[in-house]
């Protein structure tokens, strides 16, 4: 079974159809790559599934569990939302990292709060933390920043910045992680540290979503690409497909604009 | 002279102190209450506190304390005198005058209360909504997230409009001399009536001038040590 199935997916932002009936499949361990101009929905597609959106109608499960289902009268209440949300990690343009915590609490807080949620917080207290840190020190050491555990956002170049929140939206432990244009935000030098963290990871069989702008990093990492286009899936199928031998007509415009990349 | 000049004076001025001390401890969280209803996302509650804060920002002070005072006790009085038996009226001719201090401090509380809540609004809205996002996909409550996320950066947003604020608080406590409530410039003022001197009006004012010298250095403080990141 898919770990993730979107189904006729819709939703407006008042009179702007923006997502117009999305359908696709993802199996864990798998990759897939959403790409497709500015304004096509790629972006409120994530947003939706992340629940950081209501959609209008249509459904999305998450490993085997309904996020959200348009046909269900009874809404999902804050409290199963949030808890949805912890089966997904977000990793966004812009970073969102807190200010004011150095690396650490940036990568602990959320796994902290959540853990004060357990039946053995009480008697475990210190053992838990301790839990909490060793792994947040072996995420910063996959993201390449074990030297930066006591520094602060502003302190760190935009490249450094987005790996800590990879490394964040790791600590979560969640079944898929997404990223919005995770390259958007950054000079072009920046880019190929966060490209290499992803690659580690889908070789470590993580299931993952990427909006991306770049072209060549998704043919080499993603087993699977949609081209979006107007709110709707105009394309989509294997990488070299796709990318290399596009047959929609609209896909070839937008490739032609990547051409000399 | 200068002794029992310099007695009065300070007596006035922990009076002055007293009224700004209760008034800062009861406004700021009140402001905080009073934010929150401006900025809830049910309508009658929204508007509602509007109307207050706008009455509040919208009068002077001073008229504020003087009603504040003296309306309780003049529709007790009002009430006492009707002839009825409707139990509102009965309730009404219970009010008395309240203890000048107390009416003071409460009015005091109120009113900066408003001008802080939209202190702290402005503070909130500036936050990037990105915050509350990455908090959201973290699987964090409304309630960690105000408080382990944004509380933080709402304090080093506010520091430099509150401190102006609060040092205004300080020159502000001189109007509840219009209740007759005895504090500084009350104590120094006295002196031109019963002695037929003016210095210790004037003297009144070195006391503000240091006190919130002091107040400038504290909020010095605290916006250096908030210095260690920026957004």
């Amino acid at each position: 079974m898919a770990i993730l199935e979107v189904r006729n997916l819709h939703k407006s932002f008042g009179g702007n159809h923006v997502l117009r009936g999305i359908d696709f499949d993802l199996e864990e361990g798998r990759v897939l790559s959403v790409i497709g101009s500015s304004g096509s929905g790629k972006t409120t597609l994530l947003r939706c599934i992340t629940s950081l959106e209501t959609a209008d109608s249509g459904k999305i499960t998450v490993k085997g569990n309904v996020v959200f289902d348009g046909d269900d009268e009874h809404k999902l209440t804050k409290e199963q939302i949030r808890k949805n949300r912890l089966a997904v990690g977000l990793v966004f343009q812009s970073f969102n990292l807190f200010p004011q915590y150095s690396v650490m609490d940036n990568i602990t807080l959320a796994p902290r709060l959540q853990a004060k949620k357990r039946p053995d917080w009480r008697q475990n207290k210190k053992q838990i933390l301790e839990e909490i840190n060793s792994e947040a020190l072996s995420l910063l050491a996959k993201v390449g920043l074990s030297d930066k555990t006591e520094a602060y956002p502003c302190e760190l170049s935009g490249g450094q910045q987005q790996r800590v929140s990879i490394a964040r939206a790791l600590a979560m432990n969640p079944d898929i992680l997404f990223f919005d244009e995770p390259t958007s935000a950054l000079d072009p030098e920046l880019t190929g540290e966060i490209l290499k963290v992803i690659k580690s990871l889908a070789a470590e069989k993580m299931t993952m979503v990427i909006v991306t702008h770049e072209m060549a990093f998704a043919r080499d990492v993603s087993d699977h690409v949609i081209f979006m286009d107007g709110g709707v899936i105009v394309e989509q199928g294997k990488p070299e497909d796709v990318i290399n031998n596009p047959q929609q007509e609209r896909t070839k415009l937008f490739l032609s604009r990547f051409q000399d990349k | 002279m200068f002794e029992m000049v310099m007695i009065k004076l300070f007596n006035g001025f922990a009076v002055t102190l007293e009224l700004f001390a209760l008034t800062l401890l009861f406004a700021i969280p009140l402001g905080l209450i009073i934010c929150f209803g401006s900025m809830s996302k049910f309508k009658p509650l929204k508007a509602i506190v509007r109307i207050f804060v706008w009455v509040i920002r919208g009068t002077p002070l001073m008229l504020q304390l003087i009603v504040f005072f003296y309306g309780p006790g003049l529709i007790g009085n009002w009430a006492a005198a009707q002839v009825s038996a409707n139990p509102i009226i009965e309730w009404l001719a219970t009010w008395k005058v309240m203890d000048r201090m107390v009416s003071v401090v409460i009015m005091f509380s109120i009113n900066y209360a408003c001008y802080f809540s939209e202190i702290y609004r402005g503070g909130i809205e500036s936050i990037p909504r990105g915050q509350y996002e990455a908090c959201q996909v973290l699987g964090m409550t409304k309630t960690q997230t105000f408080f382990k996320v944004i509380l933080m950066q709402l304090v080093k947003r506010i520091v430099p409009p509150m401190s102006n604020e609060i040092i205004t608080l300080v020159k502000d406590t001189s109007l509840a001399r219009i209740i007759s409530v005895y504090e500084i410039i009350w104590a120094g003022q006295a002196f031109i009536k019963s002695n037929g001197i003016l210095w210790p009006l004037l003297a009144t004012g070195v006391f503000y001038l240091l006190f919130n010298g002091i107040l400038t250095l504290v909020f010095g403080r605290i916006e250096k040590k908030l210095d260690y990141y920026h957004n």
